[in-house]
């Protein structure tokens, strides 16, 4: 009989325990984060104007045959203002290739902004109604893939990259990907 | 009692504000009554509890301009549901497959069901009524250590 007692009076507390377990956990993660779909798989193709000339067309053949960065940007992103200045200067500082997707922007404005702040880009595809986009699954920019030499993306980081986030989500993977890259004395 | 009535009204009002702003023109009506069926289960990716039917945010106008495309092209709603599905994962669907990830949102409500109805049949199993007055004698443990 006692043990029933102590058994039903435990009850709550168990419940208690694991809600606070559950919710602990949850406190942490963002839960505006999406997990990408194309995670393993390759980049989508597509077949998308060069943002400095219009006359010529990327496609899919043209990405680095290392790892790369793929960031999606646009002057209408708020966000991407503040990540910028650290990109140019990740860019200088490291190997890495990046690459531009110019997301659903005026292509003027986009190149103007690239003028006055600073290009880090390898190269800039112009997505102007947003079709790689929806293909990679963005829905808010700025957002970055890591791809590797085959096409293959390893990981998206949806928001800006700073410091922090450079050096604890983006490095540790890129160097799993190409150590060599994360070098900071090959280009200095 | 008037200053009641413009408060609802305007709550009325602002409910019918929010329906999709663009009109697109479809082949038959079918097409059309699919298309609205489509984007009100698909939640869009950047605002996200609202339908892509709701939403005035640019990445539901892209995907109502999609949706609208795959059915004037005659594809069917799983589909363009795969489609959607494929790029923005489960999330997107309003009514999401049932897979381990989520097993105990589906069966949680059962499983607590078949608890309350075990502990119910248990304890109603345990009442003895007395056919001549009616009365309903308890004898499970608790009643018992009331001492009744």
């Amino acid at each position: 009989m006692a043990n029933k007692k102590i058994l039903i009076t435990s009850i709550p507390i168990v419940i208690f325990t694991a809600l606070v377990v559950v919710f602990w956990f949850s406190l942490g993660s963002d839960p505006t984060e999406l997990p990408s779909q194309r995670i393993g798989k390759q980049v989508p193709e597509f077949n998308l104007s060069n943002l400095h000339n219009p006359e010529e067309a990327f496609t899919h053949q043209d990405l680095p045959k290392k790892p790369f960065l793929l960031n999606v940007w646009a002057t209408w992103c708020v966000s991407c203002h503040v990540e910028h200045p650290y990109l140019v200067k990740f860019a200088n500082q490291y190997p890495i290739p990046i690459i531009g997707l110019n997301y659903k922007d005026v292509r003027v404005d986009a190149l103007e902004y690239l003028n006055k702040g600073g290009d880090p880009y390898l190269f800039s595809i112009a997505d102007e109604d947003g079709t790689l986009g929806i293909d990679l699954g963005v829905y808010g920019a700025p957002e970055t893939f890591i791809v590797d030499g085959d096409g293959v993306i390893h990981h998206r980081y949806v928001g800006v990259i700073d410091e922090r986030v450079w050096n604890t989500v983006i490095l540790p993977k890129v160097k799993e990907l190409d150590p060599s890259l994360v070098d900071v004395e090959a280009t200095q | 009692m008037k200053k009641f009535l413009l408060a609802i009204s305007l709550l009325l009002s602002a409910q019918l504000a929010e329906a999709v702003i663009e009109t697109y023109d479809f082949d038959n009506e079918e097409q059309e009554q699919l298309y609205y069926e489509i984007i009100s289960e698909l939640r869009c990716p950047k605002c996200q509890n609202q339908t892509i039917a709701d939403s005035d945010a640019s990445l539901s106008r892209d995907l109502r301009f999609i949706v609208q495309q795959k059915v004037k092209a005659g594809e069917t709603k799983g589909q363009i549901l795969n489609y959607m599905q494929e790029r923005y994962g489960d999330f997107v669907l309003y009514d999401p497959p049932v897979q381990p990830a989520n097993y105990i949102l589906w069966f949680s409500p059962l499983i607590i069901f078949l608890i309350i109805l075990v502990v119910v049949v248990i304890r109603v199993g345990r009442r003895t009524i007395d056919p001549e007055t009616g009365d309903v004698k308890m004898n499970d443990t608790h009643s018992n250590e009331k001492g009744e």
